[in-house]
C-alpha cells in the first residue's frame, strides 16, 4: 500500500516499488564513530530515476548516509550497494556515474566557472573542445553566460551554487547526489534554485538523492521523502508522486513534526 | 568657469599616483645613499668610498667577463642549491605528509639540522668534500632543505579538505589529482617558500664561497677585504642584491600571474 502522504516503514516502502529497478540499498547498514551511532540497522532501497529526500534534523546521520553512498566512507557493518557494487571498494568504477553537489559550492578557487564546471569531465578523460562545449551548454542552460570567464570570488553565491549544479549535470552522471545545496542560500534564490533543480533532474531523467533539514524543501523536491529520526533509522516513508493538496499536505508536515520532534 | 575634461583628469591622476609610489619605493635608497656620500666626505675612501667609485666598479664588473662570470657563477650556486633543496624538500614533504613513520624519523632529524649553523655546515663540507661546487651545493641543499621541507609539509596539511573531498568525488586518477587539487593548492605556499630561501641562500652562498671558493661573489668579497678596498666590497655585495631584486621581481610576476585568481579588497590594496 503507497498512499500518497501514508506513513511506511523502510521495508514496506521496498516492497511497494518492485516495478523501478534499484539504484541504491543499504542492508542492515551500521556506522559509528567511537561511542556514537551515527547509522544504526539501516535498510532502504532507492528505485532508479527516483528523487528521494532524506529529511532529518542535525546529527540525525544523513551525512553520514551521503558519505557512504557516495563512496567517501565505508560502512562499518552491513552493506552498500549502488548500481549493483559498492561505492567504497570500487570507488574508481564510479567515475562519471555519480555526481556530487555539496552544501557549500566547493568550487576550486583558482579556476574560471568554465573551468570548474569542466573539472568531472576532465577526470572522465573527455578531450578539450567537448569538455567545453558541454560545460557552456550547462552554464547557459542555468543562466551562467557570459560569466564563465569569472572566478568563484566574482560570483553571488547563488551563482556558485548554480555552477556547481552545472558541474553536477555536465558529467551527465546517472545518478546526483545533494547534500544541503541550497541550505546556505537566501529563501528566494533557495526555492527558485531547487524548482530549477527538480525540473533538469526530472528532465533529464536522472536518480537523485536529496539531503535537507528543511520540510519546505523536501515537499518542493521530493517524488519520495525518506524522514529519519537519530541515528538514521527511517521512521517515515512517504511516496510524493503525483503531488498531495494542501490538507494532505499539512496533514503530512504534521506528521513528520511529531516523528521529528520524538 | 573653467572646462576640465573628466579623462584628462583621469590620467594626470593616475600620473601623479605612480609618481607618489615611485617616489615612496626610491625615497629609503636615496635617503641611504645620501647618508653614505655625506660620510664620503668626513671619512678616508677605505671606510666610506665615493658613491662614484662604487657605481664605477660596479659598472667595471658588470662589464668584465672574467669578473661578470664570477656573480653569474654565485646566482647558478643559489638557483642550483635552492632547486636541489626545493626537490628533495618536496620529496621528503611528501613522504612526511603521506606516511607517519617518515614524520617520526624525518621532522624531528630535520629540526635538529635547523639548529646547526650555516657556518658549521660549512666546515663539515671543506672536511668531507674535495670538489668545491659540490661543496657549496652541500652547503646550500642543507641550510634550505629544513624550510623547504616543512614549507611543503604545512602548505599539504593546509590543503583545504572540502575541495579535496570534491574532486575526489570525481573518482580522478593520481595524477589528475594531483594536477587540479594538490598542485594549485601548495604553489602559493611554495612560491613563498622561495621567496623566503632565496634571501637565506643568498647570504649562505657568500660564506660558503668565502671559505671555500676560488671564484664568485663570496670570493671576490674575501679579495676586496684582503686588500682593504671598501669599494670593491660594496661593488661586489651590490652585485648579489641586484640578483636577489631581480629574481624576486621575477618571482612577484610569476605569483601576479599564477594567483590572479585572488579577490583583491579595495580597502586593503
Amino acid at each position: 500500500m503507497t498512499l500518497a502522504g501514508k506513513p511506511l516503514t523502510g521495508s514496506d516502502a521496498a516492497s511497494t516499488r518492485p516495478e523501478r529497478e534499484v539504484e541504491i540499498r543499504f542492508r542492515n547498514v551500521t556506522k559509528t564513530f567511537g561511542d556514537l551511532v551515527a547509522v544504526r540497522d539501516l535498510n532502504l532501497d532507492i528505485g532508479k530515476g527516483e528523487l528521494v529526500a532524506l529529511l532529518g534534523k542535525t546529527g540525525c546521520g544523513k551525512s553520514t548516509m551521503f558519505n557512504m553512498i557516495s563512496g567517501l566512507m565505508a560502512p562499518g557493518s552491513g552493506e552498500v550497494q549502488v548500481m549493483g557494487k559498492s561505492p567504497f571498494r570500487d570507488f574508481d568504477w564510479f567515475r562519471g556515474k555519480m555526481a556530487i553537489v555539496f552544501q557549500n559550492d566547493r568550487l576550486l578557487p583558482w579556476r574560471t566557472a568554465v573551468d570548474n564546471v569542466e573539472l568531472g569531465l576532465e577526470m572522465m578523460g573527455l578531450g578539450k573542445s567537448e569538455r567545453r562545449e558541454r560545460a557552456m551548454h550547462w552554464l547557459e542552460k542555468l543562466g551562467l553566460k557570459g560569466h564563465e570567464n569569472d572566478y568563484p570570488h566574482a560570483l553571488s553565491g547563488g551563482m556558485r551554487q548554480r555552477v556547481s549544479i552545472s558541474r553536477a549535470f555536465a558529467t551527465d552522471a546517472e545518478l546526483l547526489l545533494c547534500d544541503e545545496p541550497f541550505s546556505a542560500l537566501d529563501e528566494m534564490t533557495s526555492m527558485r534554485l531547487r524548482n530549477e533543480f527538480a525540473s533538469l533532474v526530472r528532465e533529464n531523467r536522472k536518480t537523485a538523492v536529496f539531503i535537507t533539514h528543511s520540510i519546505d524543501e523536501a515537499f518542493d523536491i521530493g517524488d519520495r521523502i525518506v524522514v529519519l529520526k537519530r541515528p538514521a533509522e527511517i521512521a517515515l516513508d512517504l511516496d510524493m508522486t503525483g503531488g498531495v493538496d494542501q490538507a494532505e499536505r499539512e496533514r503530512i508536515r504534521a506528521t513528520i513534526h511529531r516523528t521529528l520532534s520524538v | 568657469m573653467t572646462d576640465v575634461n573628466p579623462e584628462r583628469q583621469v590620467s594626470a591622476g593616475r600620473v601623479f599616483e605612480a609618481g607618489r609610489q615611485a617616489f615612496w619605493l626610491a625615497a629609503p635608497f636615496v635617503l641611504i645613499a645620501l647618508a653614505w656620500q655625506a660620510a664620503s666626505a668626513f671619512f678616508p675612501p677605505f671606510l666610506f668610498p665615493s658613491l662614484i667609485d662604487v657605481f664605477g666598479r660596479v659598472l667595471d664588473i658588470l662589464t668584465t667577463w672574467s669578473q661578470f662570470s664570477s656573480v653569474l657563477a654565485t646566482a647558478m650556486r643559489i638557483l642550483g642549491g635552492l632547486a636541489g633543496a626545493f626537490v628533495l624538500g618536496a620529496i621528503f614533504g611528501l613522504t612526511i605528509y603521506n606516511f607517519r613513520i617518515a614524520d617520526r624519523l624525518l621532522t624531528p632529524t630535520l629540526i635538529f639540522f635547523q639548529g646547526i649553523p650555516a657556518l658549521s655546515w660549512v666546515v663539515f663540507a671543506i672536511i668531507w668534500f674535495h670538489g668545491v661546487e659540490f661543496r657549496i651545493l652541500f652547503i646550500m641543499i642543507m641550510t634550505t632543505l629544513p624550510a623547504f621541507t616543512f614549507q611543503v609539509v604545512g602548505a599539504l596539511r593546509g590543503m583545504n579538505k572540502d575541495l579535496a573531498e570534491m574532486v575526489m568525488s570525481f573518482r580522478p586518477t593520481r595524477k589528475k589529482y594531483f594536477t587540479a587539487m594538490v598542485l594549485p593548492s601548495v604553489l602559493p605556499e611554495i612560491v613563498t617558500a622561495w621567496k623566503v630561501n632565496l634571501g637565506n641562500a643568498s647570504r649562505v652562498v657568500v660564506v660558503a664561497e668565502l671559505v671555500g671558493s676560488s671564484g664568485g661573489v663570496g670570493f671576490e668579497l674575501l679579495q676586496q677585504q684582503q686588500l682593504f678596498d671598501m669599494a670593491g666590497a660594496l661593488a661586489w655585495t651590490l652585485q648579489l642584491v641586484f640578483f636577489v631584486l631581480l629574481f624576486q621581481w621575477i618571482l612577484s610576476q610569476f605569483e601576479r600571474m599564477a594567483f590572479r585568481y585572488r579577490a583583491v579588497s579595495e580597502r586593503s590594496s
